[in-house]
């Protein structure tokens, strides 16, 4: 087995990376060609194995990942129509997310690695959501501003390029998603609690209750927790509300506060474009409600496709692609880090 | 019940198998290579608990100082449980990677076996006890049979004082070895009168032994078909604040 250094490496645009994602209830792998040439791309979903609990059960998604990653990482390379003997280097997610379900990703990834003898690159998942959106436009310019809204996170970062963030604010409780999912199951609407709200939303009115938006004033980070409560409280004293009624404006409170916030960092840091990511994106009020005010603002509105915002692995292998430019390979003796974060400038 | 894990084989004229043994079902971290030679590179540690971080390059170590390379190795070897699941589960995505990787067969072999082969020159009952956490333990029972050992109760899980009492049942002559038995010796001492010895974890030594032999019978499955031994239910606790740290 020989040592590599970064001088032996050329990376360019037909370096092809796979990538591997296995943080949190998806089994991902993808081929990616030159950081924005998505080969193939394969992703299994189990979300139906955590529908009953209403929530990710960690030990269920460990051994999801372990029985299916192998199928999952050789259909990738079938569809993709090239040998393994082909493959570069191989990325996988080391963090953020639920540890044992990242250690199977991280294990299985270094070990294809190093029986290929290729590079191996430990991508940080919230990055690799970032580097989403240019898979689908790489032509879409710096600084940019990121929206990035899942079950696990709910920030703001301005991408001032390659591996230049700032991170304008988070969420000082629980995550977008999290929020949709637990009131989707307060109202019995089913798992996950995204899809549900926004399909009963559908039917319902969304100026029926008045629900109060934490914009906190100038800060650009988020809380979910107190409109969660109040959701709960205003259900319990009117127990027969429409849910459709509730979900509505539950999910316009929600949307009016991601989009408000991010129109303001967007004017804030003069960024020409407003960028979604994570399974939240995929949210239909959300996607109408920044193309709109970022039409009103002069500015582009990107949404990736569902695919893109959700958790998948071409991400990851373009988030690779640029690390491994940036900083070479990462030694076999990383391990996963389940709370990771990104490298934020300032 | 019933399966014969040993060293005796049909001869067979020379084939050269080299075998990848990958073990991380307890605390312990341990790669091994071995063929008709029997074992020739081994690394352990047995402390530390950094499975993922240690094993990969373990691989590469072992490779390196036995003088042979990853694609001459003809079958990975693997423990499959039950241990602690995080761990185990290390060893097999990475067993499981390497194999398809290299398009080579796997076998799977329990923890269980691999603490009850080593202790096989004794006539008493040998019970391996592994610690499962929460006041549990993993258990199964063997008995010595020529060039081996034989399994004579089913792996299972349960308190300490099922084991006890199981033991008590049974009032025959026993070894316990693991890190179970190392870990409850007094409680088992208190209520049943036998030995604790032999090594506490399993390894990589004695799998690519009994491996060695069931790939010279050609007795291994695809990657995909390695089933772990959990033994035990998932914990169905959601972990928001997990998924909060995401963030
Ligand atoms: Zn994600």
């Amino acid at each position: 087995m020989t040592v590599r250094t970064n001088d032996d490496l050329i990376i360019d645009e037909s370096t092809l990376i796979l990538g591997v994602e296995t943080s949190c209830d998806e089994t991902a792998a993808a081929l990616v060609m030159g950081g924005y040439d998505v080969v193939s791309s394969v992703v299994s979903t189990q979300v139906d194995l955590h529908a009953e609990f209403g929530g990710v059960v960690p030990e269920i998604a460990s051994r999801a990942h372990l029985d299916v990653l192998n199928p999952v990482t050789a259909r990738a390379i079938v569809e993709s129509g090239v040998e393994d003997s082909r493959i570069d280097a191989v990325a996988c997610t080391v963090g953020p997310g639920l540890i044992g379900a990242l250690l199977v990703g991280v294990s299985a990834a270094k070990s294809l690695a190093l029986a290929w003898d290729v590079p191996f690159i430990g991508v940080n998942h919230m990055e690799a959501h970032l580097y989403a959106a240019s898979l689908e436009d790489p032509t879409l310019e710096f600084p940019l501003v990121v929206l990035l809204v899942s079950g696990g996170h709910t920030m703001l970062v301005e991408m001032q390029d390659h591996g230049r963030y700032r991170l304008l604010g988070q969420t000082i409780d629980d995550a977008a998603g999290e929020a949709f999912d637990k009131v989707a199951r307060f109202l019995d609407l089913g798992y996950p609690g995204g899809p549900a709200i926004d399909e009963a939303a559908l039917l319902g009115d969304s100026e029926a209750i008045k629900f109060p938006r934490a914009l906190m004033d100038d800060s650009y980070n988020f809380s979910f927790s107190g409109l969660k409560t109040s959701v709960m409280n205003y259900v319990r004293k009117h127990p027969d509300v429409s849910s459709s009624d509730v979900a509505a404006s539950f999910q316009a409170a929600v949307v009016d506060v991601l989009v408000a916030k991010s129109r303001a960092a967007a004017k804030a840091t003069g960024a020409t474009s407003i960028v979604l990511g994570g399974g939240v994106a995929a949210n239909s009020l959300l996607r109408e409600e920044i193309l709109d005010g970022c039409a009103r603002d002069g500015i582009q509105g990107f949404l990736p496709s569902r695919a893109m915002c959700t958790d998948n692995a071409a991400m990851i292998a373009a988030a690779g692609w640029h690390r491994l430019r940036s900083d070479g390979p990462t030694p076999l003796s990383v391990g996963a880090t389940p709370n990771l974060k990104l490298p934020f400038i300032d | 019940m019933g399966l014969t894990l040993g060293l005796l084989t049909q001869p067979t004229g020379g084939i050269h198998v080299l075998i990848l043994g990958i073990e991380t079902a307890t605390e312990r971290v341990s790669v091994s290579i071995g063929g008709h030679e029997g074992v020739i590179g081994l690394f352990e540690v047995t402390k530390g608990r950094r499975h993922a971080e240690t094993l990969v390059p373990a691989i590469e170590f072992v490779c390196t100082q036995s003088g042979i390379e990853l694609d001459e190795i003809s079958v990975v070897a693997v423990d499959v449980g039950p241990g602690l699941f995080t761990g185990m589960r290390v060893g097999l995505a990475s067993a499981k990677a390497i194999a398809q990787a290299l398009r080579i067969p796997m076998i799977g072999i329990t923890s269980l076996d691999l603490l009850a082969f080593p202790c096989r020159h004794t006539d008493r009952v040998i019970v391996p006890v592994i610690d499962a956490r929460k006041g549990e333990v993993f258990y199964s029972m063997y008995r010595q049979v020529p060039g081996g050992v034989q399994q004579v109760a089913e792996p299972a899980v349960g308190p300490i004082e099922d084991l006890v009492a199981d033991l008590m049942a049974r009032s025959q002559d026993v070894l316990l070895v693991g890190d179970g038995a190392v870990r409850y010796r007094n409680e088992i001492l208190e209520g049943f009168h036998c030995e604790i010895g032999g090594d506490a974890h399993p390894s990589a030594a004695p799998l690519v032994q009994l491996a060695h032999a069931r790939a010279l019978r050609e007795e291994w499955v695809n990657p995909r078909d390695i089933e772990p031994v959990y033994l035990r239910a998932p914990d169905a606790q959601i972990n928001w604040s997990t998924r909060a740290a995401r963030t």
